[in-house]
């Protein structure tokens, strides 16, 4: 049995250069899910999705609606579409009113995560300007799952996960190195 | 039991309340959307639990009508992504130009923005006056504001710009009226359209037609709800019309995937097979 059974990721300003320090530290065979939402403009191309899939280990893709989340895929928000997970663990998308100014939005991601995944899920707050993703973040560790943000000191942009810890009482607070070896041990098998 | 499955059961009965009072089934929506749509609606009304809210629906029809108005997405905007326009120009239209008239179903119009988009490209593509458009939504006060064609005067800085992207051979200010905060579409462009009720998830057939628009309506659907329309909108097209998808949305492992050919498999174009 493993702990934890998701794991899902916000980044805005600052966060291509972060999530190319971290996504590469996955092994092919992480044995969880992973779902980023990045804010990008809406026109934004798949050219990060096709990039990081040559850079990493892992497969990353762009979330399809009702796909099923599988563990050693990293999912991609689309540009300008909310990204949610359904009861039965698949994923779905809508064109809702931006949250925070963006969609996608971190806290529509994290919330729908806590929702189906209760104590199962990390979420992880990195670099960013505006405050998405706090709510998302409060609303995973009242469901019991595990609050993880970058330190901002080490961040390109620290207001975001400053934000997100003024919301929640975060469990860890990391480097972006730190943060891949947390995540690659919170995924292990319970003994 | 976790709050969060209390919360499910009470979105349940709610969404069953709503269904069997009034008609409007949400049942099938997809459920972290509705979900949040309802606690959103929840939350601007003093009710503290969704439970809480079910009474009220019952035994207040305007109150019902308020809830249901807030569940319909009405999120759309001018000539949304343009390069889609470009290839129903390029893919779609040299195919129906050969047709004596064309009847045309923009399934799910919100607030009409897209029915205007396509309304000026059949202009400019020299087939508006042999076209029929029905625009519908199960939404009445979106049809509304469709109808009228008024559309906030901020918002046109970014549609000219989709429209010129989309392929658009005029100047974008040839299409409307600007009058204080407001810009009022052309009249010559509502002529040959016919804004109507009609619900998709429990309404049927009710014409055939050439080419049917449904965007970014499918994802919020369950499984069991895409199938039912995808076959509605199969069954009311001719031999060799055309379904328009949003562009996530797709009929790849669908019911209806035999009985269409992919045209633009990018921008979500597809025709129903001749045989």
């Amino acid at each position: 049995m493993r702990r934890y059974q998701l794991v899902v990721m916000g980044v805005s300003a600052g966060g291509t250069t972060a999530l190319k320090i971290l996504l590469p530290s996955f092994p092919a065979d992480y044995p969880l899910p992973i779902i980023v939402v990045q804010h990008l403009h809406p026109t934004q191309t798949n050219f990060l999705v096709t990039h990081f899939n040559a850079q990493c280990a892992l497969t990353v893709k762009e979330a399809d609606e009702k796909e099923p989340l599988l563990p050693g895929i990293l999912y991609f928000a689309p540009p300008n579409y909310h990204l949610l997970i359904e009861p039965d663990r698949t994923l779905s998308l809508s064109i809702d009113e931006k949250v925070n100014y963006s969609r996608p939005s971190i806290d529509v991601l994290f919330e729908s995560a806590a929702i189906v995944y209760k104590t199962g899920v990390i979420g992880v707050v990195m670099t960013g300007a505006n405050n998405d993703g706090a709510a998302g973040l409060r609303a995973i560790k009242e469901y019991g799952g595990l609050a993880v943000v970058q330190d901002p000191a080490t961040a390109e942009v620290p207001y975001m996960p400053q934000a997100a810890m003024a919301a929640t009482s975060v469990d860890h607070v990391l480097p972006l190195a730190d943060i891949g070896a947390l995540l690659r041990e919170k995924a292990q098998l319970l003994l | 039991m976790h709050a969060a499955d209390l919360e499910t059961i009470e979105i349940d009965l709610f969404l069953n309340a709503l269904y069997q009072r009034y008609g409007y089934d949400f049942r099938q929506y997809a459920q972290a959307s509705i979900r949040r749509r309802i606690k959103h609606f929840q939350a601007r009304t003093h009710y503290k639990r969704i439970s809480d809210l079910i009474p009220a629906v019952l035994y207040d029809e305007a109150f019902a009508h308020s809830a249901i108005h807030d569940f319909s997405i009405m999120v759309t905007e001018m000539f949304r992504d343009p390069t889609f326009y470009n290839a129903v120009r390029e893919k779609a239209l040299p195919y129906l130009k050969t047709f004596p008239f064309i009847k045309i179903w923009h399934a799910g119009c919100a607030t009409g923005e897209e029915v205007y988009s396509l309304a000026i490209v059949l202009q400019e593509e020299g087939l508006y006056d042999r076209a029929t458009i029905f625009a519908t939504d199960f939404n009445d006060s979106a049809l509304q504001t469709a109808r009228e064609g008024i559309y906030a005067l901020k918002e046109i800085r970014q549609y000219t710009k989709n429209y010129q992207q989309a392929g658009g051979t005029r100047s974008f200010a040839d299409y409307y009226h600007a009058q204080y905060e407001s810009a009022i579409m052309e009249q010559s462009l509502k002529k040959n359209v016919t804004f109507a009720n009609h619900n998709l998830v429990t309404d049927g057939v009710f014409s055939e037609v050439h080419l049917i628009f449904c965007r970014n309506v499918l994802i919020y659907f369950d499984k069991t709800l895409q199938n039912r329309v995808l076959n509605l909108f199969a069954d009311s097209l001719s031999y060799g019309g055309f379904l328009c998808l949003g562009s996530k949305e797709t009929l790849r492992f669908s019911d209806v995937q035999e009985r269409f050919k992919v045209i633009d498999d990018h921008e979500k174009i597809y025709q129903k097979c001749t045989t």
